[in-house]
């Protein structure tokens, strides 16, 4: 029992954060479980790692209920593994299985897991946020006090569809959170190529639209920023857009690190990478109580989970022929 | 019960969504324009009145995101209907058609429905030009998981949106400006006629014309013109469905006349009647007479004076042509004919 002897409130914040924990961790793990198994070149799907926004999406997945709706990007697999804590259809999924999680037609840019309330990936820069918008209209017109988040990057502001769907959802009040997870990147290019403008928070701000940043990289504190945004929009207040910063530890697409690409320094990574998500969790567990050997098993549990996982996948039987024309209409 | 009333093409869709919108809770419509002072030309009146502007309701010029929208309002368990006045306005909507739309069920494994439907209307005439004047159906229908409907008559515009909305896969319904006026006796009860299937229009022997859209109205005055001056007997298919496409009909047909001509609505180039060629040369090769011909717009972009435009459109008298040359006949004198009896009941501007 990791959180043995404190007192309800302390024990409190302790279950929260070692819940935060064990997503962190799981989302770490899994993406360098996929850098130490791609070069066997099994897993032939174009991977968009989160190493270095876990504790965004951790953060905000942790803030949603299981009724709400959550839209993403190619780069979801820590919205993924935070909202289902499920390795087995993931991994069979990457390895292109029947056993996948959309039996192994999808591959690693669109998970979707509608029964886990993860409705659509897009890799198409910003094409999912109109879709969550729509969905958000839904969930107002039944009144059922579900909201919907969609998760995209600072490259997707500068779509024109991200500005029309801004527009419509506040026009209409619509219950969805905008989830702004910007890295400063598009692929290479840096923002001063690409953005006519000082700053996206003061520009959405002239919308009906309550806007809310942070530039921390503590999953706890994401996810009380988002609770806070998630309740104002459960109780009708419109449209949140939350501007989050984060550091991309790897290339933009891929496993390998690419500092000698010369867009950017090892410099910039080791200033971030001084206050990793998981490192600055894991400090934060020991300075709350959490005993070394309770967070070690935790740690070892999930390990096992991946390694089994990855031996499943790598079992199974590949995707089967008849999948290629099933679910087309 | 037999019905005995007849309703114009826009009452019958006006109709269609009434019943479709009363059945169904969860059915909404919406666009640019939908509720305003013009109401879609008339096919839209009563809505907003009817089911309140929650149901029913105008939106910003934002066709990208609004195409989106509908998606995501389909995949959380409603039944929209989004439309565009002209079918041009649509290709602003091509990234959520073709990349998010179409592939969504096939990338949710099945999980989720799409029962959107997309309704555009195609404009001509009073200076319309090109870039309110398009139909561009096979390039929605050159995608899988999205179905592409058509329809030429009254009766089959309320069946075949009646279907559309009880469909639960996207479906771009494309309806003719000037199809509006078009009068057929329609049943008043709310009767689905299935997609993915064609209708005989005219039945006959001698020579197969399939007919797209308003070229199915065009077809039935050639096949009178036919019929009088030259005793040829045509058979007029309308495919109704582009996609998914009843091929069995078509071949059927072509398979008992020998000839194929295509009047299509829209470029022949890469277009919907190159594929009913290929699809007619490969399942009737054997029995056919002469080659398949291709009737659709001049490969350019439509213009706006008359005479150009006039030059621009295919009509009844190229079908005539078509079938003369094939059937080795002698050109017919055409110029006491009433053509384009529709267009005198559209007063412009729009």
């Amino acid at each position: 029992m990791i959180t043995g002897q404190l007192s309800a409130k302390k024990n409190t914040v302790l279950r929260l954060n070692i819940e935060l924990y064990r997503k962190l961790y799981l989302i770490r793990n899994a993406e360098q479980k996929i850098r130490e198994h791609y070069p066997e070149n099994e897993m032939k799907t174009p991977v968009h790692l989160s190493i270095g926004k876990e504790a965004i999406e951790v953060g905000v997945c942790h803030a949603l209920e299981s009724r709400d709706r959550i839209f993403g990007t190619y780069r979801s697999h820590g919205i993924y593994l935070a909202r289902t804590g499920e390795t087995d259809a993931f991994f069979a999924e990457l390895y292109g299985r029947r056993t996948g999680l959309v039996r192994g037609k999808v591959g690693s840019m669109h998970l979707c897991a509608p029964e886990h309330g993860l409705m659509v990936t897009s890799a198409i820069v910003g094409s999912a946020i109109p879709v969550a918008v729509g969905a958000a209209f839904a969930s107002k017109v039944r009144s059922d006090g579900s909201i919907v988040a969609v998760f995209f990057g600072d490259g997707a502001t500068e779509e024109g569809v991200f500005w029309e769907s801004l527009n419509v959802a506040s026009l209409m009040q619509l219950p969805v959170l905008f989830v702004c997870e910007d890295n400063d990147l598009a692929v290479f290019t840096p923002p001063e190529c690409r953005r006519g403008y000082d700053c996206i928070r003061k520009v959405v701000s002239q919308y009906n639209c309550t806007v809310l940043g942070l530039d921390t990289t503590d999953a706890e504190t994401v996810y009380r920023t988002a609770c806070d945004a998630v309740q104002a929009i459960r109780r009708g207040g419109g449209p949140c857009f939350l501007h989050l910063k984060y550091y991309r530890y790897l290339e933009h697409v891929g496993v390998e690190e690419d500092f000698d690409a010369g867009y950017r320094t090892r410099e910039e990574f080791s200033r971030w990478y001084e206050k990793d998500p998981i490192t600055l969790q894991r400090t934060k567990l020991c300075r709350l109580g959490a005993r070394e050997e309770d967070l070690l098993k935790l740690e070892e549990e999930i390990d096992r989970q991946i390694t089994r996982s990855i031996a499943l996948a790598k079992e199974s039987p590949l995707a089967d022929t008849c999948e290629l024309y099933r679910d087309v209409l | 019960m037999t019905a005995t009333r007849t309703l114009t093409y826009c009452q019958a869709i006006n109709e269609a969504l009434i019943q479709e919108m009363e059945r169904d809770a969860r059915v909404f419509i919406y666009g640019i324009g939908v509720p305003d002072c013009k109401r879609i030309f008339g096919s839209t009146a009563g809505l907003v009145e009817k089911f309140g502007p929650q149901r029913c309701f105008d939106t910003p010029l934002s066709e990208d995101a609004m195409t989106g929208f509908g998606l995501g309002a389909a995949i959380n368990g409603l039944r929209p209907i989004h439309v565009h006045a002209r079918v041009d306005f649509l290709l602003l909507c091509m990234n959520q058609l073709a990349n998010m739309i179409a592939s969504c069920r096939y990338s949710s494994g099945g999980k989720l429905d799409v029962p959107l439907v997309i309704r555009a209307i195609i404009g001509r005439g009073w200076g319309q030009t090109f870039q309110h004047s398009k139909s561009v159906h096979s390039v929605f229908a050159h995608i899988p998981g999205l179905k592409v409907v058509m329809p030429t008559t009254p009766r089959d515009a309320k069946g075949l949106l009646i279907s559309a909305i009880r469909d639960n896969d996207p479906v771009i319904f494309i309806e003719h400006r000037w199809l509006y006026y078009a009068v057929e006796e329609v049943p008043e009860q709310p009767t689905a006629i299935p997609l993915g299937k064609a209708r005989i229009l005219r039945t006959g022997d001698d020579v197969t014309v399939v007919g797209v859209s308003w070229m199915g109205v065009e077809a039935l005055k050639a096949a009178d013109i036919l019929k009088a001056r030259h005793g040829v007997c045509v058979e007029v298919v309308d495919p109704r469905t582009i996609s998914p496409l009843d091929t069995e009909v078509i071949a059927r047909s072509v398979g008992k006349t020998g000839h194929c001509i295509v009047a299509d609505n829209d470029w022949l180039h890469c277009g919907f009647s190159a594929e009913i060629a290929a699809q007619v040369s490969e399942t009737c090769f054997g029995r056919l007479k002469s080659p398949v011909k291709r009737i659709g717009f001049a490969f350019t972009h439509c213009p706006s004076a008359r005479h150009l435009e006039d030059r621009f459109y295919p009509n009844a008298v190229d079908i005539v042509r078509a079938a003369e040359e094939m059937l080795g006949l002698k050109p017919t004198e055409m110029t006491d004919e009433d053509m384009y009896s529709y267009e005198k009941k559209f007063k412009g501007p729009f």
